[in-house]
C-alpha cells in the first residue's frame, strides 16, 4: 500500500473528496425521501377522509350515536339537561385539561356534544355512561371521561378531542368542516 | 468465527479444493466442532443452541404461512381461517408459528436471566451482551407485528395502543403516528406494512444472532464458575460433550412445544382474537401476549402518558447499560451471597410485574404496579452498582476444573498445584 503524504496545499484529490462527498450526501438525502413520504397517508385515504353529513333528527335525548370519520371513531351525544348541568357545574380546577364546557360546544346548542371516540391515552374506545360521572370509561387502562368528554382521572393526557364540524340546520351537522 | 486458528484439516481432495477458495468447512470445524468449551457448562447453557432452533422454525412456518396469507383488511381474518380450514396442515402450521413465539419468548428469557445471574454481559462479553438486547427488541417488534396479522379484535386494538405510544412525542407525536398507520387509524396500509416488515424483521434478527454468535466466540463462553478457562484441563471441545448436550435439551424443550402445539395451541392466546376487528368497539379487557406483559404494567404504572412510554422502553433499554452499572468484579451469582437473593428477588419482580400486566388497570393493582416498576429499576440503578461496592463475596476457586474435581483431583494425584504436566488442550 502506497503511503499518502500530507499535502501541503488542498490537492485535486481533496477537492473531489469534498465535492462528491457533499454530493453523494445529498444524493442519499434526496434518494431516502420517496421512501419516508410513501409512509404517509395516500391520496386514496385522504380522499376517504372527505366530511361527512350526520342526520341529527333520530338521535333521542340522552343517546349516543357512534359514526367514523377518516377511520376515526365519532361520538355523537344528545345531551340531557342533567348531564349539561353536571359539566357545566364542574370547576376548572378539578379538570387536568381545564376547558370550559362551553368551548366544546356550539352555543344554543349545548345539548349536542361532538367528539373523537378514541381515548387520548393509547386509542381504545371509552364505554358509554359509564364511570363515575356518567360520561365515559376507558376499559383499557381506566381513564375516566365527564358528561363533556373531558378527561377526570386516569392516563389521558388530554380531553376528548372535538372534531371539526358546523350544524347545516338544527337538524344536521358536517363533520371535517367548519362554519 | 474466532480468534482461535482452525485445527482442521481437509482430507479429501474436493474439501481441499473448496477450503484453499473459501475456507468455510474450517470455519464450521473451529466454531462448532473443535470449539474449546468450558467443561461445567449447566443445561443452562444450552438456550443459545435452542434459540436458533426456534427461530429457524419460526422462519420456516411463517414463510409457508404467508403463501396462503392475505395482507388485507377485508382478507386477513378470513385468510387466516382459510389456513386452519382448508390448507393441507394448515391448523398445524399456523399452531407451531403462534405458539413458536410464546416459546421463542420461553427461551430467551431463560437464555437472558441465566446470563443475568452468572454476569455474563461482564467484560469481555459487553458486546455480546448487547447485540442480545438489539435481539431481543428485534423479536418483540416482530412478534407484535406477527400478532397483528390475522386482524382480529386483540389484532386491531393491541396494533392501536402500541403505535398511540408514539402519539405522546411532544410536537411530532401525530405526524408520526399517521406515517406508521398510513393514514388516520390503523387500518389496510398499517396491516400491510407491518406485514412487510414482519417478513423482514427475522432475517435481521438472523443476521444479528451471527453477529451474537461471532462475539461470543472471541472471548468464548461463560460459565457457572465466572472464572475463564486457563488451561486444557477447563475445556472440552464442543463436539460431542455441548452438541449431544444441545440436542438433548432441544429435544426436551421440543416436546413441550409439541404438547402447546397438539393439545393446548390456544392456552397461551386469548379468546378475542377470534372475533374480526372492529373499530367501533374495544375489547373489555386489552392484554397483549404473555410475554409483553411486565413492560405493559411499567406503561400502566404511570398515571403520566409520556413518562409512562418512556419508563417501558428505559425497563429494556437499561439492560444494555448493566455491564457498566454492575459494579462488581465478580461474575457469577454463586459467590455473591447478597446479589444471589437479590436476583431471586428480582425474578420475582418480573413475574409479578407479569401478572400485574394482566389485571385491569384499577384499585391496588396500579398500586402494585407502581411498587414493583420501582423495585424493577432499583434492581439495575440503585442494587447493581452499590452491591460491587458493599457486597464481600465468597472466595473463588483458581479454576474450573477445581471447582468441578475439588481442589485435591484437580491438581493431580497428590501432587502439587501447577506441578503436574499440562494435558494438551483439546481445543
Amino acid at each position: 500500500m502506497a503511503q499518502t503524504t500530507a499535502a501541503q496545499e488542498p490537492t485535486r484529490r481533496d477537492f473531489l473528496f469534498l465535492a462528491t462527498g457533499a454530493m453523494g450526501a445529498v444524493g442519499v438525502a434526496a434518494a431516502a425521501w420517496p421512501f419516508i413520504a410513501q409512509l404517509a397517508p395516500d391520496a386514496q385515504t385522504v380522499a376517504a377522509g372527505a366530511p361527512v353529513e350526520v342526520d341529527l333528527t333520530p338521535i333521542a335525548e340522552g343517546q349516543i350515536v357512534k359514526l367514523f370519520w377518516r377511520g376515526a371513531l365519532i361520538f355523537v351525544r344528545n345531551r340531557t339537561p342533567a348531564e349539561i348541568e353536571a359539566a357545566r357545574a364542574t370547576p376548572l380546577d378539578d379538570l387536568k385539561d381545564p376547558e370550559p364546557d362551553q368551548a366544546r360546544v356550539m352555543e344554543g346548542r349545548e345539548n349536542w356534544l361532538i367528539i373523537f371516540g378514541n381515548c387520548t391515552h393509547l386509542g381504545c374506545v371509552p364505554l358509554d355512561f359509564q364511570g363515575q360521572y356518567g360520561g365515559w370509561f376507558c376499559p383499557c387502562h381506566g381513564s375516566v371521561f365527564d358528561t363533556s368528554g373531558r378527561i377526570r382521572s386516569g392516563p389521558a393526557p388530554i380531553n376528548l378531542p372535538v372534531p371539526p364540524y358546523r350544524f347545516v340546520d338544527d337538524g344536521r351537522i358536517v363533520i371535517g368542516e367548519t362554519a | 468465527m474466532s480468534s482461535h486458528p482452525t485445527t482442521y484439516v481437509p482430507k479429501s481432495a474436493a474439501a481441499k479444493w473448496l477450503e484453499s477458495r473459501l475456507p468455510i468447512i474450517g470455519l464450521v470445524h473451529s466454531s462448532f466442532v473443535a470449539f474449546p468449551v468450558p467443561r461445567n457448562l449447566t443445561y443452562f447453557w444450552t438456550f443459545g443452541a435452542i434459540l436458533m432452533v426456534m427461530l429457524i422454525i419460526q422462519l420456516v412456518t411463517g414463510i409457508v404461512l404467508a403463501m396462503h396469507y392475505t395482507a388485507h383488511a377485508d382478507y386477513a381474518f378470513t385468510s387466516v381461517e382459510h389456513i386452519m380450514r382448508n390448507v393441507e396442515y394448515g391448523w398445524l402450521l399456523r399452531y407451531m408459528h403462534a405458539n413458536g413465539a410464546s416459546f421463542f419468548f420461553i427461551a430467551v428469557y431463560i437464555h437472558i436471566f441465566r446470563g443475568l445471574f452468572y454476569g455474563s454481559y461482564k467484560a469481555p462479553r459487553e458486546v455480546l451482551w448487547i447485540l442480545g438486547v438489539i435481539i431481543l427488541l428485534l423479536m418483540m417488534a416482530t412478534a407484535f407485528m406477527g400478532y397483528v396479522l390475522p386482524w382480529g379484535q386483540m389484532s386491531f386494538w393491541g396494533a392501536t395502543v402500541i403505535t398511540n405510544l408514539f402519539s405522546v412525542i411532544p410536537l411530532v407525536g401525530d405526524t408520526i403516528v399517521s406515517f406508521l398507520w398510513g393514514g388516520y387509524s390503523v387500518g389496510n396500509p398499517t396491516l400491510n406494512r407491518f406485514f412487510s416488515l414482519h417478513y423482514l424483521l427475522p432475517f435481521m434478527i438472523l443476521g444479528v444472532a451471527m453477529l451474537h454468535v461471532w462475539a461470543l466466540h472471541v472471548p468464548g463462553n461463560n460459565n457457572p464458575t465466572g472464572v475463564p478457562i486457563k488451561s486444557g484441563k477447563d475445556a472440552v471441545p464442543f463436539h460431542p460433550y455441548m452438541t449431544v448436550k444441545d440436542t438433548f435439551s432441544i429435544v426436551c424443550f421440543l416436546a413441550v412445544f409439541a404438547w402447546f402445539v397438539f393439545y393446548l395451541p390456544n392456552y397461551l392466546g386469548h379468546a378475542d382474537n377470534y372475533v374480526p376487528a372492529n373499530p367501533a368497539v374495544t375489547p373489555a379487557h386489552i392484554v397483549p401476549e404473555w410475554y409483553f406483559l411486565p413492560f405493559y404494567a411499567i406503561l400502566r404504572a404511570v398515571p403520566d402518558a409520556l413518562f409512562g412510554v418512556i419508563l417501558m422502553f428505559a425497563s429494556i433499554a437499561v439492560l444494555a447499560f448493566l455491564p457498566w452499572l454492575d459494579t462488581s468484579k465478580v461474575r457469577s451469582g454463586s459467590y455473591r451471597p447478597i446479589f444471589r437473593v437479590l436476583f431471586w428477588a428480582f425474578v420475582v419482580t418480573c413475574l409479578v410485574l407479569g401478572w400485574l400486566g394482566s389485571r385491569p388497570a384499577e384499585g391496588i393493582y396500579v398500586i402494585l404496579a407502581q411498587i414493583f416498576t420501582v423495585l424493577y429499576f432499583a434492581y439495575f440503578l440503585i442494587a447493581m452498582p452499590l452491591l460491587g461496592l458493599l457486597e464481600k463475596p465468597l472466595p473463588l476457586p483458581n479454576s474450573i476444573t477445581e471447582a468441578v474435581l475439588g481442589k485435591k483431583q484437580a491438581s493431580g494425584s497428590g501432587m502439587p498445584v501447577g506441578a503436574a504436566a499440562e494435558p494438551q488442550s483439546k481445543g
